[in-house]
């Protein structure tokens, strides 16, 4: 039977574990709340710009010298895999799950005879698929010193796929990440950046004729770009609320785990104590009757 | 006075207007687009410029916008800047350190690609405006 000090001193290290995990669950609370803001901050102008990019889309549909963004190169032999995670652990499977999904595609796809490259956004993601795809490796990006990430870093993620298109280094660009679905539920989706999915103009817009100022081709050219950084800005921002969410519920499962563990040492800790009473009380009674 | 129509401004981090005016003049690439309620839809690209929004036949708020896009339909204005920042928060200190910047990679983009060095021309005539608009605020 472990002595009582052993077990106050462990009584005490999961008291005190316990209140990081509460402290963090917290933090992450606090966090989630603005990551969601600056979420939703940002839709609106991702609606207004997918509503632009359908009436140019529908513009230029059908020309042959549409631009590689938006029609890619016409093939299917190499893929680019932007990964996205977070920067740091301790948020349950959140980073794993990612990383799994993003090995089952890569495995997927060179079982159909794609070539794959791989390019991770996010600590997490690199080291998890370093281990089996290192060779496949062609960019790494991470923001772990910044608090929080602005467009104008996913504007940097973008124009790396963006040169990397121009030199023709792929044909179809994929971004994985974590899809905020709610508070406690993340998944893992795939999203096709390149060729560009354009959405179908809607009712009003469908029918109007624009005027284009400059040309539909000059203004789709610097239109493009824009898209796939916002569409970056989109799956960090959502990754990035996701990631908080998961660490608050992976930290409020551990609060609960360490106070079970109390709750079952300390019952230990008073049955011991009451059975070493016992005990001092039985030798004491035995010795005064020897007498 | 004539009607209205809803005008947004949108920049990646957030929605920064949304409300009913009776004018707008946005700097279109081709020069400077008054609109009106009832414009004939359009799609602009924007340069460098200043973004001024009429009520009541007065100016009530102009805001700097470096570059980006707008949809004019007949009753709605969207307008997607890359940023906007009021005319009036200019400071002309920062405007010429953007200048100066921008003249920077103007010149380092001189032996790239004619995309490239254009956009770097952009860049530098939108920074060359904020000043201006920056001295006179």
């Amino acid at each position: 039977m472990p002595s009582l000090k052993s077990l106050r001193l462990r009584i005490n290290s999961v008291k005190s574990t316990r209140k990081i995990t509460e402290a963090m669950k917290l933090v992450a609370a606090a966090k989630l709340r603005r990551a969601q803001q600056q979420a939703e901050a940002a839709r609106p102008y991702a609606e207004r710009m997918a509503r632009m990019l359908g009436a140019l889309g529908a513009a230029v549909a059908g020309e042959p010298e549409a631009p590689k963004l938006l029609v890619g190169t016409g093939k299917s032999d190499i893929y680019l895999l932007v990964v996205v995670s977070a920067e740091r652990g301790l948020c349950g499977p959140f980073n794993s799950n990612i990383g799994r999904f993003a090995r089952n595609r890569v495995r997927e796809l060179e079982a159909a005879g794609k070539t794959v490259k791989l390019m991770s956004v996010g600590r997490k993601a690199a080291s998890y698929l370093k281990r089996e795809f290192a060779d496949r490796f062609v960019g790494e990006v991470s923001f772990a010193n910044q608090k929080r990430v602005s467009f104008d870093d996913a504007s940097s993620v973008a124009a790396s796929i963006t040169a990397q298109l121009e030199d023709g280094a792929f044909d179809v660009c994929e971004l994985l990440y974590n899809r905020f679905v709610s508070v406690i539920s993340q998944t893992p989706s795939a999203q096709q950046l390149i060729p560009a999915e354009v959405p179908e103009a809607a009712g009003e817009s469908a029918q109007a004729q624009y005027d284009f100022e400059p040309s539909e081709e000059e203004i789709l050219t610097k239109l493009l770009p824009r898209n796939l950084a916002i569409q970056v800005y989109r799956a960090l921002l959502e990754s990035g609320a996701g990631f908080y969410g998961s660490q608050m519920a992976a930290m409020d499962s551990a609060t609960r785990n360490a106070g079970q563990m109390i709750n079952k040492l300390t019952l230990n800790y008073n049955r011991t104590r009451q059975a070493n009473i016992t005990r001092e009380l039985i030798e004491i009674i035995s010795g005064a009757e020897a007498v | 006075m004539a009607g209205t129509f809803l005008l947004e401004l949108v920049s990646p981090e957030k929605l920064l207007l949304s409300r009913q005016v009776e004018m707008v003049v946005i700097p279109a690439a081709e020069g400077e687009l008054g609109v009106l309620p009832g414009h004939v839809p359009a799609i602009v690209s924007l340069r460098g410029g200043a973004v001024r929004v009429y009520e009541g036949g007065q100016v009530t708020e102009s805001l700097f916008v470096p570059a980006g896009f707008a949809e004019v339909t007949p009753e709605r204005v969207t307008v997607l800047a890359d940023e906007a920042s009021p005319l009036a928060t200019l400071s002309r200190a920062k405007a010429e350190a953007d200048l100066a910047a921008a003249e920077a990679d103007y010149a380092a983009a001189a032996t790239d690609t004619p995309e490239k060095r254009e956009a770097a021309m952009d860049r530098l005539l939108s920074m060359r405006v904020k000043k201006e608009l920056a001295e006179a605020a």
